[in-house]
């Protein structure tokens, strides 16, 4: 899933930049669910979505990721 | 030796082995309210004959099908001659968008619906546009966070020369959420319109509306047997291409199995004797529903949290697949749905909740059934309640993804 990816991604990346500012993230997905799952994610985990882009065969999520944001939320 | 072929062998069904008891908290296809499945039952001796012929057996089914009719056109606020029974309520839905369509075929072919329409009404309409090569005939118009629909662009959308007919569902079957159907008539009958109303899952629940001018149900929704009504209001201009004789008021090929409407009108009368208790039993227990979803690590509870269905409930929890979900709970007793409920591929995500912009994995949909159907409901739904949180986290631990 993407989105399990994205978030095992951005805790390992977090995780060595906590003093660093944010970063971004793309996240290249074929699964029809990501355009929903991924800005569903962001907004869930505090986190920002910039865009997707529709490349040939599957879709780029742009995702700028601030290590400090609150987790979880609704 | 057998006395007479063993035939199919079918026979009664053997009860379900287990061991685990069920609770039954995915109510969207049945099972029949009991009294129904009583005159179901009585009706396939007494009422089997083909209503259109002149002797005996075929009158009695005749003035049986009638009754039905009559009981849930007075339930309906709508004549007799108004509705007509077809063989599902999809069915009925599609022949609803079809009839209006054809019948203003001289002034275009353009669909206005909303994004969350079930997709009887949406696929057929997308496959039209795409068999005219013009994405115009459909304008699916978006809807919020909750899943109701933007009346602005209703508005405009209704505007465009060329749109003949616009479909509203009453409440989404999936989430919930109520629509505005009062200002959306108003939008489309200012260009003279018709609204076609999906009311599949709200009959029987919530109060029935009246700002329509062609309306649907599936008796399903009350605790019948699958079977598709189709009312269409006086003076609306309505016609279905297929129509060869007045078989329901030339709007299907095929008259309903008696037992089936009879059924249907049974059930029909129970669930409306106990609506109201009903829907306040209903709502509150989703109301518990929604509140423990909601303490759940990374999940959200979907749709309006009281402009709604009394009896629906969707959330969506962060790295799990709905199927493990279903699983986890079928296994402790629990029978719930998740996914598209209209549907059948598993590979797609529910076209609801991506036009809500919502999580579209991990999802679970409560349909509570009638307190009739089920006595135990309310039980059923505070024992779910309390599995909620541990399931939620041995599937998201069985995954591999508890520490995300």
């Amino acid at each position: 899933m993407p989105v399990i990816r994205l978030a095992r991604l951005v805790r390992d990346l977090a995780a060595g930049a906590t003093d660093a500012g944010p970063f971004t993230v793309r996240v290249l997905a074929t699964d029809p669910a990501a355009a929903a799952d991924v800005p569903a994610w962001c907004r869930m985990r505090g986190q920002r979505f910039v865009g997707a882009e529709q490349q040939a065969g599957h879709t780029a999520y742009v995702i700028e990721v601030t290590p400090t944001a609150p987790a979880g939320g609704h | 030796m057998p006395s007479h072929d063993p035939g199919t062998n079918v026979g009664p069904p053997a009860a379900p082995v287990s061991n685990t008891r069920r609770r039954l908290l995915d109510a969207a296809s049945g099972p029949l309210h009991p009294v129904a499945r009583d005159t179901l039952v009585a009706a396939v001796s007494a009422g089997w004959a083909d209503a259109d012929r002149l002797h005996a057996e075929g009158r009695t089914a005749r003035a049986l099908l009638d009754r039905s009719r009559e009981v849930i056109a007075t339930g309906l606020g709508v004549r007799p001659a108004e509705l007509s029974f077809l063989p599902s309520g999809p069915t009925a839905l599609e022949r609803a968008v079809d009839g209006v369509r054809y019948a203003a075929r001289r002034r275009g072919a353009r669909t206005v619906a909303s994004a969350v329409e079930h997709s009887a009404v949406l696929v057929p309409a997308r496959a039209r546009a795409a068999r005219a090569d013009d994405a115009d005939l459909l304008e699916a118009v978006p809807v919020d966070r909750l899943g109701r629909v933007d009346l602005e662009v209703w508005q405009q959308a209704c505007t465009v020369p060329g749109t003949v007919v616009a479909a509203l569902q009453s409440a989404n079957g999936e989430v919930g959420t109520r629509q505005p159907l009062e200002a959306a008539r108003a939008a489309a009958g200012a260009h003279g319109i018709p609204l076609v109303v999906d009311a599949m899952a709200s009959l029987g629940r919530d109060p029935v509306p009246d700002a329509w001018d062609v309306l649907v149900g599936d008796a399903r929704s009350w605790g019948g047997p699958p079977l598709g009504v189709l009312v269409v209001r006086e003076g609306v201009r309505w016609q279905w291409s297929g129509a060869r004789a007045d078989v329901e008021h030339g709007r299907t090929d095929v008259g309903p199995w008696v037992p089936l409407a009879l059924a249907a009108a049974e059930a029909w009368q129970q669930a409306r004797a106990t609506s109201l208790a009903d829907a306040a039993q209903t709502r509150a227990l989703i109301a518990e529903v929604r509140t423990a979803a909601g303490r759940l690590p990374d999940t959200v509870v979907v749709g309006d949290p009281d402009d709604r269905l009394p009896h629906v409930v969707t959330f969506s929890s962060l790295y799990v697949d709905g199927e493990a979900l279903v699983g986890a709970f079928d296994r402790q007793g629990y029978a719930v749905a998740s996914g598209s409920a209209c549907t059948s591929s598993t590979l797609e995500p529910s076209h609801v909740l991506a036009a809500m912009g919502v999580l579209t994995h991990g999802n679970v949909r409560i349909t509570l059934p009638l307190p009739a159907v089920s006595p135990g409901v309310s039980a059923d739904v505070s024992d779910f309640c309390a599995a909620l949180a541990p399931t939620v986290a041995a599937v998201r631990s069985e995954l591999g993804v508890g520490d995300l």
